[in-house]
């Protein structure tokens, strides 16, 4: 509570006796709290209530004998209550008009008894003990909580402190309560503070001319030193939120001396004589601002002032002002809306003080105690003084943390709500979504680029140096650089030759480079050119400076097409040429390194260009990255890798990554305990391992097993989806397969199907697909609950994922027992309706995938009869443009067609035309599967005339021409087939079908030694029946 | 060079000899070097008729504005002083190859100790605020918002004291530069350039090797 009341209550300042709490909504709030506090604590916490005050709480009372009834022992006047303490005092003891109270349960009863008047009495109370919690808890207990405070230390009898110490931590409870409550309450009221102030005066001061339209005649400040935080009042005045002092001579009247304070401009009584206090002291009303003041008492001012900006306005308007003039303007503008809408501030600096409370530490409290014991003096300063006597609560004393940490601290405490007012006003436009909040930060640094702009080499460099101080991560920090003009600055220092200085920008610069908003700036102001060109300086602290900034630029697609255009990638693969094999370097291999390691990182940012892939492999940076892919240092390896990887996506990567050995060095890093590394080494061998020979190099490295490994790893989901690449890729290779078996990668694998991102999932599945290659594991698969979760993700949206889904659903219905489960968990369905996925891709693959499942059905004709619409479906995708699906299709036909009654709905929906129109394909798989289908539709006779009709049968025969084996044997049943029906023979005859079949009937495959025999025999037997014919016809 | 009588050139080299052992940093070969050029350095003084066992000030004030392109006034004045070791107001052989030492190769604790010599204007082992003032009184070039320039500066002197002055005593000692510099290499040279530019450092090393490139022990070059 002595908080609230020394530092929040609004003291009236006059200098002769007690001191009045000022009646302000502010201080009535405050009584109000106070008052509910000490009704409720009788209830709340018993014990404490009956503690005996060390002091009674005196004050003079309005209350007379005859308000006090049950309870209290009346005699005469004077009123003395039947509680009494251990010494046999009345607990509450009323001689008027004294009233003594000695424990919180007697003055609670005293408020109930005073009824109405208890706000009066709380005032008295208070204003009478300044400082109520001495009188309650004692000297020496106060004194012992803070070393600090006087007197000798007496022992506090222990039971005793224990109630003591939890009646203080009530009062601070409350007191902070209170504190927080009206804090809130203020911080809805704006203030003034420096800036606004010295904009102000500086309008004005531009006012001041010669001749009739002029303002005022003189103004002036009456102190020339400015402290760091804006304000030109002495620090001590500050902390009663003063900002400095005026001398305004206007036109008409008297010299106005004016104090501008936090809370709003006021007129002063005027310096007289250094020393003396007086002249502080407010003899007008607050006004909100020096104009309204001004305007207030000069009334040439009012009339004139309105004229000016007029005219000022028209004439910026008409674009021919003087500069000056357009100034005046503008910041009229500026000022009217900082001000605008700023309500009347009548409250103390104090209050604001409140709102740092928390952030003061008691090493700096304690300093600026000594420092304001130090400044005690006495007279006017009697207020001052009070609130030393009471300074024992912690943090209270950050008001006057004057002298020593002087500039800093007022000024953070000023910035911290002035920064409302400014930014609310001033910036909304510009950038809405931002913080309101201004911290002190931004104040600094717009005087440390103030600096930057008129200083040489030497004081820009402290000033950097100054500026990397600040907490350059923080946003606010990094876009007061921006907006403050710094981030020109400093890349303009880019472009200069002092090293130093340069090395000062780019370390800010990489730092504050971190904010997507000022890398954007920095492109747009040409600052990676000046980057780049800093890439070949012969100071290698500036060249790994330059690349790391480059590497924080380089983010977006526009900056990493400058870099390239600017030459950087050039400069940047040449940093990476820092391997010398001559041992006189040695000492300079640690900057080298370091430079090589920053050029790698810019080159990984750059490197998410394809074009920029390409200008890296152009300029030699791939044997060098191989090079350093070598490094021992993490560090190093990161960018290194995180390059290649990036790289790998382009065919030239992928085969210098094989020819040039990194295979060994990837799988290598694969073993390190670095997740960020693992994970980048995955991701490379994730995309080279396209290519077998890659797959056969990662095993002979012994690559398969660490990757096996990092499934452990499952938290870390990005390395996760790198390891679940690399081991689906590689997994292409069935050897591979066999060895990640050995480590039982099989069962983590299908733990891995649920609760994960897709693209984790999407690598999983299609490792799975390739696991089930073998036939011992689909069995695996589908008994370890795999084939359950597999299902479960067909009902997925992600294409890349049901592509991989359906081909391991696939993979696993060529057992036979698992199609059975598969339809059970209405699997079958689920992948047939994917034919309607929009994508190809996923189309085609399912279409795959239903093959082994109605090949393998029990019963494929219920099954599939069942799925209304789906033979439409598949008809109608005969009709697709990608002959993937198409072949897959076919393939799909060819199964269906075994059985008759399907192959009867497939014939209605008019399969054999579509089929026949796929006659004239040049693709050797569809023509493979295409005359499979074709083969199989003829078990109907219709259809195989049908076929003959529409013209399939001619280029069918040509298909014998084909070198491919299975092409010939599908062809070879086709025709076989198709043989049966005579038009068809007279067709093939003339395609000249005979000499192929015969050569045919030589080959090494029976089956198709069959087809091609059955074919001729069909052919033979036609003609043998024609000659029949004829014989029978020339001898009737 | 190749005029020199065989005298001089034995001198020399024991003077070289000796020196190799008082002076890190130099091989034999490259105190010759240094001597030499010392030496017709030297020469040019003499012939303007002056003592000749050193450079006096002015002479090498130039020497500093002109070769290593140190142009500060109060900095040059800074580096005579830790030059000129026994303060009797001349360079001598000895101290031109010590202070050589530093300029050329010195590790970044004697680059230190140099720095914070220099910047000690009255040599009392602390620099002071008055001491920063007055050293970079020329830096601000202009201010014309500020009604004195002078505002700005005391301002990046508290706030240069405020990030280097560790122990809080208004006063930098040596161990709060050292440890400012260790933090923020940057702030080696803190308050006026008195090390020659790195490239200037490079082309002086290079002058050096090339008259002695033979004698080069690869295994003895620190830079």
């Amino acid at each position: 509570m002595g908080l609230t009341l020394t530092r929040a209550a609004q003291w009236t300042t006059s200098s002769s006796g007690t001191a009045k709490l000022e009646s302000t909504p502010l201080n009535e709030s405050l009584l109000k709290e106070i008052l509910e506090f000490v009704e409720k604590i009788g209830s709340k916490s018993p014990q404490e209530a009956e503690h005996v005050f060390e002091e009674p709480l005196q004050w003079n009372t309005t209350l007379v004998a005859s308000h006090f009834k049950k309870g209290y022992n009346t005699r005469g006047s004077t009123v003395k209550s039947n509680e009494k303490d251990s010494e046999g005092n009345p607990l509450l003891q009323l001689s008027p008009p004294s009233l003594y109270v000695r424990n919180f349960s007697q003055l609670s009863k005293l408020l109930h008894v005073a009824k109405d008047r208890k706000l009066q009495e709380v005032q008295a109370c208070l204003e009478e003990n300044r400082d109520p919690m001495v009188n309650i808890l004692g000297w020496n207990f106060i004194s012992k909580l803070d070393r600090t405070r006087s007197p000798p230390e007496v022992p506090i009898d222990a039971s005793e402190k224990d109630v003591k110490v939890k009646l203080f931590i009530l009062l601070q409870d409350i007191d902070k309560k209170i504190l927080n409550k009206l804090v809130a309450e203020i911080s809805e009221q704006v203030q003034l503070d420096p800036t606004i102030v010295t904009k102000e005066v500086e309008l004005f001061k531009q006012c001041c001319t010669e001749g009739e339209e002029r303002l005022l005649k003189s103004l002036r400040y009456t102190s020339d030193f400015e402290f760091s935080n804006g304000c030109r009042a002495p620090l001590w005045r500050q902390a009663l939120g003063e900002i400095c002092y005026l001398v305004i001579e206007p036109c008409d009247g008297e010299i106005l001396n004016i104090t501008c304070s936090s809370a709003g401009v006021f007129l002063n009584a005027g310096f007289q004589q250094e020393g003396d206090e007086s002249h502080y002291e407010r003899k007008s009303d607050f006004y909100e601002d020096l104009a309204s003041l001004l305007k207030n008492r000069s009334p040439h001012f009012a009339e004139n002032i309105n004229k000016q900006v007029v005219d000022g306005e028209e004439r910026g308007r008409a674009q021919k002002s003087e500069k000056q003039q357009e100034n005046i303007v503008h910041q009229w503008e500026r000022l009217q809306r900082a001000l605008y809408g700023r309500k009347k501030c009548d409250t103390c600096q104090r209050w604001r003080n409140l709102g740092v409370l928390t952030v003061c530490g008691p090493a700096e409290e304690e300093k600026a105690r000594k420092s304001s014991v130090e400044k005690k003096r006495p007279g006017a300063r009697s207020r001052m003084k009070a609130e030393l006597s009471a300074s024992y609560s912690p943090g209270h004393l950050s008001s006057q943390r004057t002298k020593t940490s002087a500039g800093a601290v007022v000024e953070e405490q000023f910035s911290e709500s002035s920064s409302e007012t400014e930014e609310e006003e001033e910036q909304p436009e510009r950038r809405s979504e931002t913080n309101p909040d201004l911290p002190s930060e931004y104040w600094q640094i717009q005087k440390l680029v103030k600096y930057l702009k008129a200083a040489d080499q030497t004081v820009t460099v402290l000033v950097l140096c100054a500026m990397m101080e600040l907490d350059l991560t923080k946003e606010t920090c990094q876009l007061a650089i921006q907006d403050l003009g710094g981030l020109e600055v400093l890349l303009n220092l880019l472009d200069t030759n002092d090293i130093r200085c340069k090395i000062g920008s780019l370390k800010i610069l990489t730092k504050i480079s971190q904010n997507g908003f000022l890398r954007q700036t920095i492109v747009h102001m040409r600052g990676l050119q000046r980057m780049v060109n800093n890439l070949d300086s012969p100071v290698k602290e500036l060249q790994a400076l330059a690349a790391e900034t480059i590497a924080n630029v380089a983010k977006d697609r526009r900056a990493r097409r400058t870099v390239r255009h600017h030459g950087g990638i050039r400069k940047l693969v040449k940093l990476l040429d820092c391997i010398h094999d001559s041992a006189n370097l040695r000492a300079n291999m640690e900057k080298d390194l370091e430079v090589a390691r920053c050029g790698a990182s810019a080159l990984w940012s750059c490197s998410k260009s394809s074009k920029n892939k390409e200008a890296i492999r152009k300029a030699g940076g791939i044997p060098l990255l191989g090079r350093l892919l070598r490094s021992p240092q993490e560090n190093m390896l990161i960018p290194v890798v995180g390059t290649l990887q990036e790289c790998a996506s382009q065919e030239s990567y992928r085969v210098a990554i094989q020819t040039e050995g990194m295979i060994e060095d990837l799988v290598k890093n694969l073993r390190r305990d670095n997740d960020e590394l693992q994970m980048l080494c995955a991701s490379a061998i994730f995309k080279c391992a396209e290519d077998k020979r890659t797959r056969d190099l990662v095993r002979s490295n012994k690559g398969l097993q660490p990757l096996v490994s990092l499934l452990a790893k499952a938290d870390n989901k990005q390395l996760l989806a790198a390891a679940t690449g690399a081991i689906w890729k590689c997994s292409f290779s069935m050897k591979n397969v066999a060895i990640f078996q050995e480590s039982k990668a099989l069962q983590t694998l299908i733990g891995l199907l649920t609760d994960q991102p897709e693209d984790v999932l999407v690598n999983v599945v299609g490792a799975l697909g390739q696991f089930a290659q073998k036939p011992a594991n689909k069995t695996a698969i589908c008994n370890g609950g795999g084939i359950k979760a597999l299902i479960n993700l067909l009902n997925g949206t992600n294409q890349a994922l049901l592509v991989n889904v359906t081909k391991a659903v696939g993979a696993c219905a060529t057992e036979k027992d698992n199609v059975a489960i598969i339809d059970q968990l209405d699997g079958v369905r689920l992948v047939w309706s994917l034919l309607k996925n929009p994508s190809t891709e996923v189309q085609s693959s399912a279409a795959w995938a239903l093959c082994p499942c109605i090949e393998n059905a029990k019963d494929a004709r219920e099954m599939v009869l069942f799925l209304i619409g789906g033979l439409e479906l598949i008809v109608h995708l005969l009709k697709s443009t990608n002959n993937e699906v198409r072949t897959s299709i076919c393939a799909v036909v060819a199964k269906l067609a075994k059985d008759k009654e399907i192959l009867g709905v497939l014939t209605d929906r008019g399969v054999v035309s579509l089929l026949a129109e796929l006659i004239n394909t040049t693709d050797n798989r569809l023509r493979c599967y295409l005359a499979e289908a074709i083969g199989h539709c003829c078990m109907w006779r219709n259809n195989r005339a049908s076929f003959g009709e529409y013209g399939a049968v001619g280029p069918l025969v040509r298909y014998l021409e084909s070198k491919d084996t299975s092409v010939l044997m599908s062809t070879a049943m086709a025709l076989y087939q198709l043989s049966k029906e005579p038009s068809n023979i007279i067709t093939m005859h003339e395609e000249g079908v005979v000499q192929q079949l015969i050569h045919l009937t030589g080959s090494d495959d029976s089956k198709l030694q069959e087809f091609a025999a059955g074919c001729l025999r069909n052919i033979r037997l036609l003609s043998l029946a024609n000659q029949r014919a004829a014989c029978s016809n020339e001898n009737p | 060079m190749t005029e020199m009588s065989a005298k001089t050139r034995k001198t020399i080299q024991t003077q070289a000899e000796n020196l190799s052992k008082k002076v890190e940093h130099f091989t034999k070969a490259e105190i010759e070097c240094l001597i030499q050029h010392f030496n017709s350095l030297l020469a040019d003084q003499v012939s303007r008729g002056k003592a000749a066992h050193g450079l006096d000030r002015g002479r090498f004030r130039g020497i500093l504005q002109n070769v290593f392109g140190l142009t500060n006034a109060m900095m040059m004045d800074g580096v005579f002083r830790c030059f000129d070791k026994d303060g009797d107001g001349t360079v001598t052989v000895e101290e031109w190859i010590r202070g050589h030492a530093v300029f050329l190769r010195g590790t970044l604790d004697e680059r230190m100790k140099y720095c914070f010599q220099v910047y000690d204007l009255n040599d009392d082992k602390y620099i002071s605020k008055e001491e920063i003032f007055h050293m970079l009184k020329q830096s601000f070039i202009k201010q014309p918002t500020e009604e004195d320039p002078d505002e700005g500066l005391k301002e990046v002197v508290e706030i240069t004291m405020k990030t280097m002055d560790h122990d809080h005593d208004s006063l930098l000692s040596f161990e709060d530069f050292k440890k400012s510099v260790q933090a923020e290499n940057l702030l080696l040279e803190a308050f006026g350039t008195c090390l020659p530019d790195p490239m200037v450092i490079s082309q002086i090393i290079k002058c050096i090797n090339l008259s002695f490139l033979s004698d080069v022990q690869a295994d003895n070059v620190y830079f």
